[in-house]
């Protein structure tokens, strides 16, 4: 599938700021799964300064905005090429061990619930253990927008029984943690015009570490695995480690923000 | 029977033989107006902090005791040799576990305990940091129980703080009794802020233009070791910031100063991993630089210790150190570890849970004589509260055999009385790995208390070290 995206994130400042710092994973990761063919990421009034690519293969730049500034925006776009994997991730370079990513964090901690549900499942492998918590994800938290905040944990999305993609992940990593399996947060983007239940085209999904296969992608949001609709940016432990943005303004100022995510696809 | 560094057999020791005299020789009277003299001389400096960890009133003044604490030349070469050993193996280490990790791949130690640590920071796997050194200043706890018997207690390989105690004794006992340095010949160590600043200078990184512009970075005044933040930052003559003095932009770090931004190469930062930086690590953190991070991952600044260098330190993997020495340097360890009992097996929580009052148990992550029991002076209770402690979590803990740690004499309110003692060095690792002749002595001042932390009743003395 070839995919065109466009991400515009607008902050707005009531009074002006006196500059802005920004660390941004939004460069598609490097797999067998996703090919860039354009990418360009800009910032307005912005300098890029640091751009690396981390241990766990993300590909980071960091950009800063002298002021006064009333107004930042942060454009991305691109063109990709993808096609389906079942969802493994191969071919991506990275070096940091997955039992790293066993680690829990105050969003993807296990509390009796999401122990409970995790202890529900049977599996004759990793991976069919993995493909049935998915499955138990999806079932136990309805796709619900509104339903849950940027901050809401695993174990209160599967109490409350609601979310969205960013739940879904959350509790599906804790879960597979609980049983051993390492597990990490992605951050991309999904082209979502083929039918199927309405997302934002920002999406998250859940990786988990089985033996043989290595990571896995598993969407419970949508209860499938990644396919070409998927495009991948980066991971981490949970949500906020994964950001595909983290900045910070200095002032004293109220922000306002505007997103627009674009996924199109593109006729040969 | 602890070991008696000044007498041995009923005879003074050298190293001590005119020490003793001078004591000796002292009048009460003398011994006390000199006291309240050096209680006077600390408090006007200011210098009343607690070591790293250890809690407590920061503005409670650590007792000093006038006696100096001495070791012969010969004794702390072998001690230096093996300090500087240590330290080689806990940087080659850590250069290890952020690189291909061959220790773990060798299977010489488990993978559980080095990933699986807090400590560990996945986001600086694979950075190398200038010179490949992650840990620049460490600190190494030594103990002593025979003439020949040094062992190492831990290393502190974040940033190990003591270091202007052991600066001040020396300047103030130099004040007191100018005649004792006269009559002895006593390796200096006011070297120290110059060698620290030319360790860090060395590990400026690749994009450094000019001479390396060096700040400390402290989380603020409130912090128990500010004072020795300020400290060396006047002896190095290098400029104390606070993460708000400090910014980001482009690829860089800078200062604000009054004449405009001036880029920043290398930052001594007296705060902890989750604090650096919002943008990457604790994301309410306000004593950190947003983007720091990015900047030190580039190669725009150099940090120190490293982010992730706190992976080398804790109690478990301390147990591995001997192992490190031979895997990455192929020599055998100088100084020797303390027996330890890892309770996460299964044989060594059988023989801990039968010995517990004679063993010594500890909290992995635990710090300043904390959450600890000492068994040979608990009572039958409290053993048995803690050993419900270590069912619960058998992986949190450490056990060690209780130390006879050796005596210094001390002056007690009896008069003069052997006191246990520690020492913690502090080895500076950049371009070069070297460190000053002596340490932080830290003395337990209650009779018979193994306990040296200042936050349970320990004091400091000045520590020498003999010239041939």
């Amino acid at each position: 599938m070839k995919l065109k995206i466009i991400h515009e994130t607008s902050y707005s400042y009531d009074t002006p700021v006196e500059a802005l710092v920004q660390s941004l994973r939004l460069t598609p990761s490097v797999h067998e799964g996703q090919r860039v063919s354009e990418w360009r990421i800009s910032v307005s009034g912005g300098q890029r300064g640091a751009a690396f690519r981390d241990g766990a293969g993300d590909w980071i730049e960091g950009w800063t905005v002298r002021g006064p500034v009333e107004e930042v925006t942060v454009q991305i776009e691109g063109l990709i090429e993808t096609r389906d994997t079942a969802g493994v991730l191969r071919g991506h370079r990275e070096s940091v061990s997955p039992i790293v990513y066993l680690r829990s964090t105050p969003a993807t901690k296990a509390d009796a619930g999401l122990k409970e549900l995790a202890a529900s499942v049977q599996g004759e492998d990793a991976l069919d253990i993995a493909h049935r918590l998915s499955a138990a994800v999806s079932k136990a938290i309805a796709y619900t927008p509104g339903a849950t905040e940027s901050v809401t944990s695993a174990a209160e999305a599967l109490e409350l029984g609601q979310g969205v993609c960013q739940d879904h992940a959350h509790a599906l990593i804790a879960c597979a943690r609980e049983r051993g399996l390492p597990a990490r947060y992605v951050s991309g983007y999904l082209h979502t015009s083929v039918g199927g239940k309405p997302h934002d085209a920002a999406h998250a999904w859940a990786e988990i570490h089985v033996g043989s296969l290595g990571w896995v992608g598993f969407d419970a949001a949508n209860a499938c695995c990644p396919d070409e609709r998927y495009v991948r940016l980066g991971s981490g432990y949970d949500a906020q480690d994964a950001a595909p943005v983290r900045g910070m303004a200095f002032g004293i100022s109220i922000e306002s923000l505007d997103v627009r995510v674009h996924v199109e696809e593109i006729q040969q | 029977m602890s070991y008696n560094e000044m007498i041995e057999s009923g005879e003074v020791r050298a190293p001590y033989a005119m020490l003793s005299d001078w004591v000796a020789s002292m009048p009460a009277e003398m011994r006390q107006m000199k006291q309240a003299e050096a209680e006077a001389l600390f408090r006007r400096i200011g210098i009343t902090f607690a070591v790293y960890g250890e809690g407590g009133d920061p503005d409670r003044l650590i007792p000093f005791d006038m006696i100096p604490r001495v070791f012969q030349q010969s004794e702390w070469r072998k001690m230096e040799r093996g300090i500087k050993q240590r330290a080689r193996a806990l940087n080659a280490f850590l250069r290890d576990v952020y690189g291909r990790a061959e220790i773990i791949r060798a299977g010489r130690i488990p993978a559980r305990l080095v990933f699986q640590n807090e400590a560990y920071e996945k986001a600086v796997v694979g950075f190398v940091p200038p010179r490949g050194v992650y840990s620049h200043i460490v600190g190494i706890d030594i103990v002593r129980t025979g003439r020949d018997e040094f062992f190492v207690l831990e290393d502190n390989c974040r940033t190990p703080s003591g270091v202007s105690y052991m600066l001040e004794n020396r300047e103030i006992m130099m004040r007191m009794f100018p005649g004792l340095f006269r009559n002895n010949r006593i390796e200096p160590v006011d070297q120290y802020p110059e060698l620290l600043r030319r360790t860090l200078a060395s590990v400026a990184p690749a994009k450094c233009e000019g001479t390396p512009t060096i700040v400390i970075l402290t989380p603020g005044h409130y912090n128990s070791a500010y004072y020795e933040h300020s400290f060396l930052a006047n002896l190095m003559g290098v400029e104390l910031v606070e993460g708000s003095d400090l910014f980001v932009d482009g690829g860089f770090v800078y200062m604000r100063t009054t004449q405009g931004p001036k880029r920043v190469d290398v930052i001594y930062r007296r705060i902890d991993d989750p604090y650096l930086d919002p943008l990457c690590f604790r994301k309410d953190s306000m004593l950190g630089v947003p983007g720091l991070m990015d900047v030190y991952r580039s190669g725009g600044v150099s940090i120190a210790s490293a982010p992730g260098a706190g992976v080398a330190d804790d109690k478990a993997i301390y147990t591995y150190v001997p192992e490190m020495i031979r895997f990455y340097l192929g020599e055998e360890p100088l100084l020797q570890n303390v027996q330890t009992w890892t309770l996460w097996k299964d044989d060594d929580y059988k023989y801990v849970m039968e010995n517990l009052k004679d063993l010594v148990v500890k909290e992995v992550h635990g710090s300043g004589g904390y959450g600890m029991l000492i068994g040979p002076k608990a009572t039958r209770e409290e053993i048995a509260r803690f050993a419900e402690l270590i069912k619960a979590n058998p992986g949190n803990y450490i056990a060690q055999p209780t130390l006879a740690l050796s005596t210094s004499p001390t002056f007690v309110d009896e008069g003069i009385a052997p006191r246990h003692v520690d020492l913690r060095p502090f080895c500076l690792c950049g371009d070069r790995v070297e460190l000053v002749p002596g340490g932080l002595t830290r003395v337990a001042l209650r009779e018979g208390s193994l306990v040296v932390n200042s936050s349970q009743g320990g004091g400091v003395k000045d520590t020498w070290v003999l010239t041939e």
